[in-house]
C-alpha cells in the first residue's frame, strides 16, 4: 500500500513552501527518516525527511513549485507497485490534513496566548487553491496589474485590501502615494549612475562605465521581512531612548573569562554579556517583555531573547529561550549554534520562533549607534553599537575608557518614554557591574 | 419644455409621423375604436379612419405577418402587440422573417416596420403575462430592439424607429406609461443604437435600460447620501448595442453593475459584462455585478412579485458589493 507524503507545516505561520530540490528521485529507495526533499519557507530552507520507508514511486510536484501546507508532494510505496495517484489522493484527502496537524509543532512559549501573532496579513497565503495558479502568484484585479506594470512596480509588493486580500486599484494608488523609501521591498528607483571621473579604478571595471539596471526578484525571505517591517512601521508607534554605558569592568571580566575558556573552543563575546544583562533586566520590566493584544497587554512569563542575524539577502531573528535563566556560556553557545544554522540556511523552526524581545548588534561594523524597527508583536528591540575605547573624563582627568551606546525602540501603545529610560538606566547596573551577570 | 407622460410622448410621436408620412399606418388588437389597450392610440381612429388605424383579429401571427407584407411593398406599418408575452405565438414572423428578408433576398426587399409592444412585471398579471424577455429578441441579427426609459427617449426613439429601413422591436414598459418627464415639443429624434449617460458619476457605472433607469436613478440618490457617486448609462437600444459610453465610463470607475428587469441568465447583464471583460479587461477592479429578476416564473401574489423583481435596494446592495 502506497503512502502520500504531504508538504509539512514547519512553523506556526507557514501556509506554503517552495520545493527547492528533490533529494530522492523517482524509483530510488528511501528509509524512514532519510532526506526526501529540500523546502524553502518564508524563513529558511529546510530538509524534509520521509515518514515512510519504500521506493519513491512518484513526485507529484516539480522543483520550484510552491505547494500549500498539507498538499501531497510525493508517493512512496513498494517498488513496481501500481499506484492510482488520484484514487490515493482522494482517499487520503481527509487524512492528509489530520496527519499534518498531528505533526508536532514547535513548542509555543507559555502562556498559551504567547504564540507569536501571524506576520502581516495572512489572507492571500491562505487561499486554499494555491497561489501558484494565480498569475504571478498573487491575487490582483486586472486594473491593479496594469497600473503596477505601467508604473514598473512589482505587484507582489503591494498589499491587497480587496475581497480575500485581492490587490485592487486603491491599493496600487496607495502604494504609489507612499514615498519609495517607506515602501515594502520596493524595487530600487532608477538611479542615475554617475558617469563622472571615478576616484579610483575598480577592479574589473572600466572607469566611468555605466552599469545596466538589473531586476532582482524578491526572495521569499525578503518578501516576509518587507511585510513584517511595513506592518511594524505602519502600525506600531515607536519611540527611542539612547544610553551610553561604561564597559570598562565588563571588558576586563570578559578577558578573564576567555582566558579561563582558552583551549575549549568557547569564547564569550561582548554581545553575550549584553544579552545576559538584557535578559535579566527584562525580568525587572515585564511591561517591555510584552505584546499588545487588542485591548490588553500580555506580559510574557518567559524571557525569550531574539538576536538578529544577518543571512544571505536578509536577516533572521534566532531565539534563546529563557535567556534570563541561562548562564553566559549557555547563551553564548546557543546563539552561536543557531546563528550558524541560520547563516547556512538550515535553521530549525524552533530556532526562530517565540521571541519576546529582540536585540540587534551592528557593533562589528564599527557602528556607534543606530535605531532598530520593532519585530512585531514584540513591544521592544534593543539596538547595540560597538564597544570602543574613547577619551573620557574621570575625576577631572582625561583618560581612556570603554564605552558602548545602545538605543531601545519601544511600542508607545504599550509603554512610555520614562519606562524606556528606566530600562536603559537599570541596564547600566548589570553592564557596569558585570559580576551581577554571574550570580 | 413640456412635462408629459410616456403615453403622451408615444402618442405624439405616432401622430407626428402619421402626419408627416401617409404611408405610416397602425394595426393591432383594439388599437382603433377602443383607442388601444394602454390608450396610446386614443383619438387616432377618428382622425385617420379605419384605413390607417386597423383593428385586427386576435391573431398575433396575422398582425405581424400582415405588417411584414405591407412593409415589403412600401408601407410603414406600426404593429401593436398588446403585450410582449404574446410575441411568442408570432415568433416565426418576428425572428425568422422580418429580420431576414432583406438579407435573404439580396437586398431586393426591406422590412421597415415597427413592432410596438409593452412588457414588464409588477402589475399582478401572473407568470405568463408579466415577463421581460427583451434579451431573446436582441439575440437575432437583423432585428433592432429599442427599449426607452424616459418619455423624451420614448418619443425621439419611436420617431426614429418609424423612419428606420429595418424592422424595429419597440419595447415599452407598461408601468412607465404614467411616468412624466420633460419632452421636447415637435420634431425630436433620438438615434437608435446610441447609449446615453443619464447621470454622471465617478465611483461605479450602473448600466441599465427601460424601467430600471428610474430605479437606478433612485438608487444613485441613495448612494449619494453615503458619498458614493454612481454614473448611469442608459443603453436605450439593445441591438445594435452601443458599448461606447459604457466602456468609457468603466475605464473611469473600474466597477460596474448591470441592472435589468428580466432574468439574469443569458440576459442583457451577461452580454454587457462579457463585453466589458472583452473590451476593458485591463480596467477591471472587481467582477461585474448583475442585478436582475429572481430566476422564477413571476408570482401573482403582490408581495412575492415585488420580491422577485429587482428593487432600488437591490441596486444599492449590488453597487456596494462591487465597491
Amino acid at each position: 500500500m502506497a503512502d502520500i507524503v504531504n508538504m509539512p507545516k514547519l512553523g506556526f505561520d507557514m501556509a506554503e513552501g517552495t520545493l527547492i530540490a528533490w533529494v530522492k528521485g523517482e524509483g530510488e529507495t528511501i528509509d524512514k527518516g532519510e532526506l526526501l526533499a529540500e523546502i524553502e519557507t518564508d524563513k529558511a530552507t529546510v530538509e524534509v525527511e520521509s515518514n515512510f520507508a519504500g521506493t519513491v514511486l512518484k513526485q507529484l510536484v516539480t522543483e520550484g513549485a510552491i505547494v500549500p501546507v498539507s498538499s501531497p508532494i510525493a508517493v512512496i510505496g513498494e517498488a513496481g507497485e501500481e499506484v492510482d495517484v488520484d484514487a490515493l489522493m482522494a482517499e487520503a484527502g481527509g487524512d492528509a490534513t489530520e496527519e499534518a496537524a498531528a505533526t508536532p509543532e514547535p513548542a509555543a512559549p507559555s502562556p498559551a496566548p504567547a504564540a507569536p501573532a501571524p506576520v502581516s496579513t495572512p489572507a492571500p497565503a491562505a487561499t486554499p487553491a494555491g497561489n501558484s495558479s494565480l498569475p504571478g502568484g498573487v491575487k490582483a484585479s486586472p486594473v491593479a496589474r496594469r497600473m503596477a506594470a505601467d508604473n514598473s512596480i512589482n505587484i507582489a509588493s503591494v498589499s491587497g485590501t480587496g475581497p480575500d486580500g485581492r490587490i485592487i486599484k486603491k491599493d496600487v494608488e496607495a502604494y504609489l502615494a507612499t514615498p519609495p523609501a517607506e515602501r515594502a521591498a520596493a524595487p530600487a528607483p532608477e538611479a542615475e549612475v554617475p558617469a563622472g571621473p571615478a576616484l579610483a579604478p575598480l577592479a574589473g571595471m572600466q572607469v566611468g562605465e555605466v552599469l545596466p539596471d538589473q531586476e532582482i526578484p524578491l526572495s521569499r525571505l525578503r518578501g516576509a521581512i518587507g511585510r513584517r517591517m511595513v506592518q511594524s512601521t505602519t502600525s506600531v508607534p515607536h519611540f527611542y531612548v539612547t544610553y551610553e554605558y561604561d564597559l570598562g569592568p565588563l571588558m576586563s571580566m570578559r578577558k578573564q573569562a576567555n582566558a579561563m575558556l582558552a583551549g575549549s573552543g568557547e569564547k564569550l563575546s561582548v554581545n553575550d554579556f549584553v544579552l545576559k544583562a538584557t535578559a535579566l533586566n527584562l525580568r525587572n520590566f515585564p511591561n517591555l517583555n510584552a505584546r499588545l493584544d487588542g485591548d490588553r497587554v500580555l506580559h510574557m512569563g518567559r524571557v525569550n531573547l531574539g538576536v538578529a542575524v544577518a543571512v544571505e539577502n536578509g536577516l533572521l531573528v534566532v531565539v534563546t529561550h529563557d535567556a534570563d535563566r541561562k548562564s553566559l556560556r549557555q547563551i553564548s553557545l546557543e546563539v552561536k549554534e543557531k546563528a550558524g544554522r541560520a547563516r547556512a540556511g538550515q535553521v530549525h523552526p524552533d530556532d526562530i520562533e517565540g521571541s519576546t524581545f529582540s536585540t540587534s548588534n551592528l557593533g562589528m561594523y564599527g557602528v556607534e549607534d543606530f535605531v532598530a524597527i520593532i519585530n512585531p508583536p514584540e513591544a521592544g528591540i534593543l539596538a547595540l553599537g560597538g564597544a570602543k575605547q574613547v577619551p573620557v573624563v574621570e575625576d577631572g582627568e582625561v583618560t581612556v575608557g570603554w564605552r558602548m551606546k545602545a538605543t531601545i525602540s519601544v511600542d508607545h501603545r504599550v509603554s512610555d518614554g520614562a519606562e524606556g529610560a528606566e530600562f536603559m538606566q537599570k541596564l547600566k547596573d548589570y553592564l557596569e557591574n558585570p559580576v551581577s551577570l554571574m550570580l | 419644455m413640456a412635462q408629459i407622460n410616456t403615453r403622451q410622448a408615444i402618442s405624439d410621436a405616432l401622430m407626428e409621423e402619421m402626419d408627416r408620412d401617409e404611408k405610416v399606418f397602425i394595426l393591432g388588437e383594439e388599437v382603433g375604436v377602443w383607442g388601444g389597450t394602454y390608450a396610446v392610440t386614443k383619438g387616432f381612429y377618428d382622425k385617420y379612419g379605419p384605413k390607417r388605424v386597423r383593428d385586427t383579429p386576435i391573431s398575433e401571427a396575422a398582425i405581424i405577418g400582415a405588417a411584414i407584407g405591407a412593409a415589403m411593398v412600401g408601407l410603414r406599418p406600426v404593429a401593436e402587440l398588446m403585450t410582449i408575452n404574446f410575441a411568442f405565438v408570432a415568433m416565426d414572423h418576428i425572428v425568422n422573417e422580418a429580420p431576414k428578408f432583406h438579407y435573404m433576398f439580396g437586398g431586393q426587399f426591406k422590412v421597415p416596420m415597427v413592432l410596438r409592444t409593452a412588457g414588464g412585471g409588477g402589475r399582478q398579471l401572473g407568470a405568463t403575462h408579466s415577463q421581460t424577455p427583451d434579451a431573446i429578441f436582441a439575440h437575432f441579427p437583423g432585428l433592432k430592439v429599442v427599449a426607452p426609459g424616459t418619455p423624451a427617449d420614448a418619443k425621439g426613439l419611436l420617431k426614429s424607429a418609424i423612419r428606420s429601413e429595418d424592422p424595429v422591436m419597440f419595447i415599452e414598459n407598461a408601468t412607465l406609461y404614467q411616468q412624466r418627464g420633460e419632452v421636447p415639443e415637435g420634431e425630436h429624434l433620438e438615434p437608435i443604437g446610441v447609449s446615453k449617460v443619464q447621470r454622471p458619476g465617478d465611483d461605479v457605472t450602473i448600466v441599465t435600460y427601460s424601467k430600471m433607469v428610474g430605479y437606478s436613478m433612485r438608487a444613485a440618490d441613495e448612494l449619494a447620501k453615503e458619498g458614493i457617486s454612481a454614473e448611469i448609462v442608459d443603453l436605450r437600444t439593445l441591438r445594435p448595442l452601443d458599448m461606447g459610453p459604457v466602456i468609457e465610463s468603466f475605464k473611469k470607475t473600474n466597477r460596474a453593475v448591470v441592472v435589468e428587469e428580466g432574468w439574469p441568465s443569458y440576459g442583457v447583464g451577461s452580454e454587457v459584462a462579457s463585453r466589458i471583460y472583452e473590451e476593458a479587461f485591463d480596467y477591471v477592479d472587481a467582477p461585474v455585478k448583475r442585478v436582475a429578476q429572481k430566476e422564477v416564473p413571476l408570482p401573482y401574489n403582490a408581495a412575492l412579485e415585488q420580491h422577485a423583481l429587482p428593487q432600488v435596494e437591490d441596486i444599492v446592495r449590488g453597487v456596494k458589493e462591487v465597491l
